[in-house]
């Protein structure tokens, strides 16, 4: 049921972890089915420098978050703003139709852990 | 690859003698029983001797076993057949928070119209209580469905006890004992049950086969009309290669049970005090002992989801089976471990492992050696390991 891409993200997640000293947290919990996922990043200069991620979930959330640090490492902030939950299932061939909201994670928590960032910069 | 098939709740193989002598009944004893010529009488005459097989692996009379196209069938005959045919004298059914759907939802629907629904619930170990079934009982009671074991987490339910109190009442007492044909004793004279349910495809049999054992004396309308086979209960030509095939499959099944009892079950404590033992913050999820059925391990691994962990297992060849909701199409957490009181996060980490008689020791022991790995790999992802961990 899963493409060859999302079984490869599922089996060898790339960016797990955590960032002791990210500047940027991201968490958000799927209303749907319970499952959580946690995005920890570092930006310098507008560019995320590094990021990691973990998730409680299905195969196909574990995939979209792997996938999605993959896609926005090394990106500015607002190329990132731009990647959606679509942008995400499309670059992993594809994800079956009961597993499209797992990916909506993953875009949420980028997009929360860089607003996160956004807020505690306008602070200082 | 080695393949490790722990999914014998869900179904099983058919045995190789019993494919056989379906295989006859496709090709060569092909009439239909109704027919009045050879053709028909052959296939008549073998469905009598199944139906004897089936009755007798449960102490039941051949002329009390229905067969049907499986246990989903088989529960709904019972329950809105006994409903209808006892409307005048009550409308009020119980049921227990743990049944399979085919018996909740047959309940609901009838809830919804114009009969009234009592769920029993259970204990945290899946056990329904006498004590609140009694206090449920209203003298509008018709019909009490209670499930012989549950298939998440093998609970065995206290029947006998609940059909003393049924047959005391005049009430209908309907089991569905899909899970525990073969694998528990069955006597429904000495159980007390009005209806049983049976299902094929859990005994080696084929699929899509089932049946509805009803006590002589017991009236039940059907919800099907036709050819008035099945003594109009269940009209429309016999499936004979599955019955003849089901009939097979309870008398081997009655022939292993005494010895197939003590080997699951030692393969079952076995695999859930390996676990217990090597994976820490996990729970047992159902009965430990005599309570609970030889064949099935289902615990609650927390802080990892369940699908992830079917997912793992699956790439190392192993079949099991989670009530997490990301596994569910609809999305929810499985109804039984959340009707045992547990959390949904508790439910999301959710395992069965149900045994057959084809495992063996070294299959659990690679399990055991598997499983702590898949179990580490998922957890060093999990937003919700290091903040409960140190
Ligand atoms: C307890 C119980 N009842 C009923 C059924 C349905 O049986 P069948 O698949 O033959 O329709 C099952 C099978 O999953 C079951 O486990
Ligand atoms: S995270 Fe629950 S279904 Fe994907």
């Amino acid at each position: 049921m899963y493409s060859e891409k999302v079984i490869d993200h599922f089996t060898n997640p790339r960016n797990v972890g955590e960032i002791e000293e990210a500047n940027g947290v991201g968490q958000v919990g799927n209303a749907k089915c319970g499952d959580i996922m946690r995005i920890s990043l570092v930006v310098e200069e507008n560019i995320i420098k590094d990021i990691k991620f973990k998730t409680f979930g299905c195969g196909a959330a574990v995939a979209t978050s792997s996938m999605v640090t993959e896609m926005v490492k090394g990106k500015s902030l607002e190329d990132a703003l731009n990647i959606t939950n679509s942008t995400v299932a499309e670059a992993l061939g594809g994800l079956p139709e009961a597993k499209m909201h797992c990916s909506n994670l993953a875009a949420d928590a980028v997009h929360v852990a860089i607003k996160d960032y956004l807020a505690k910069k306008s602070k200082v | 690859m080695r393949r490790i098939y722990l999914d014998h709740s869900a179904t099983t193989p058919v045995d190789p003698q019993v494919a056989e002598l379906m295989m006859k009944y496709y090709v060569e004893f092909y009439g239909n029983p109704s027919s009045v010529h050879l053709y028909g009488r052959e296939v008549r005459k073998a469905l009598d001797e199944a139906r004897t097989q089936v009755a007798t692996l449960i102490g039941a009379d051949q002329a009390e076993i229905t067969f049907t196209s499986g246990g989903t069938e088989a529960d709904n005959i019972a329950i809105q057949g006994a409903a209808k045919s006892r409307a005048k004298k009550g409308k009020h059914l119980i049921t227990s928070a743990i049944e399979h759907h085919a018996v909740l939802d047959t309940c609901k629907y009838l809830a919804k119209n114009g009969y009234d629904l009592t769920i029993l619930p259970v204990d945290e170990e899946g056990l329904v209580s006498v004590d609140e079934l009694k206090k449920a009982i209203r003298p509008d009671t018709i019909l009490v469905s209670i499930m012989h074991a549950n298939n998440e987490v093998g609970s065995i339910q206290p029947i006998e006890e609940i059909g003393k109190i049924t047959k005391e009442l005049d009430i209908l007492f309907h089991v569905d004992a899909v899970q525990s044909l073969g694998k528990c004793p069955i006597d429904v004279k000495a159980m007390n049950i009005d209806l049983l349910t049976i299902s094929s495809h859990k005994i080696y049999g084929p699929k899509g086969v089932g049946a509805l054992y009803i006590r002589k004396g017991v009236r039940i309308s059907p919800l099907m009309f036709g050819g008035a086979q099945e003594r109009k209960i269940r009209s429309g030509t016999e499936n004979a290669p599955g019955i003849i095939g089901f009939g097979k499959a309870c008398e081997l099944s009655g022939q292993r049970m005494k010895s197939e009892i003590p080997y699951l079950t030692g393969l079952r404590d076995k695999l859930i005090d390996g676990i217990m033992s090597r994976i820490d913050n996990v729970k047992l999820n159902g009965p430990r002992g005599q309570k609970r059925l030889s064949n099935n391990v289902n615990v609650s691994i927390n802080f990892i989801e369940g699908e992830s962990l079917l997912l793992s297992l699956d790439m190392i060849g192993v079949a099991a089976s989670s009530g997490s909701a990301c596994t569910s199409g609809s999305l929810d957490p499985s109804h039984v471990l959340l009707a045992m009181g547990m959390s949904h996060e508790v439910a999301h980490g959710s395992l069965r492992l149900s045994l057959g008689k084809q495992n063996t020791d070294e299959d659990i022991e690679f399990v055991l050696e598997e499983l702590p790995k898949i179990v580490d790999r998922l957890r060093v992802m999990s937003p919700l390991y290091n903040k409960t961990s140190c």
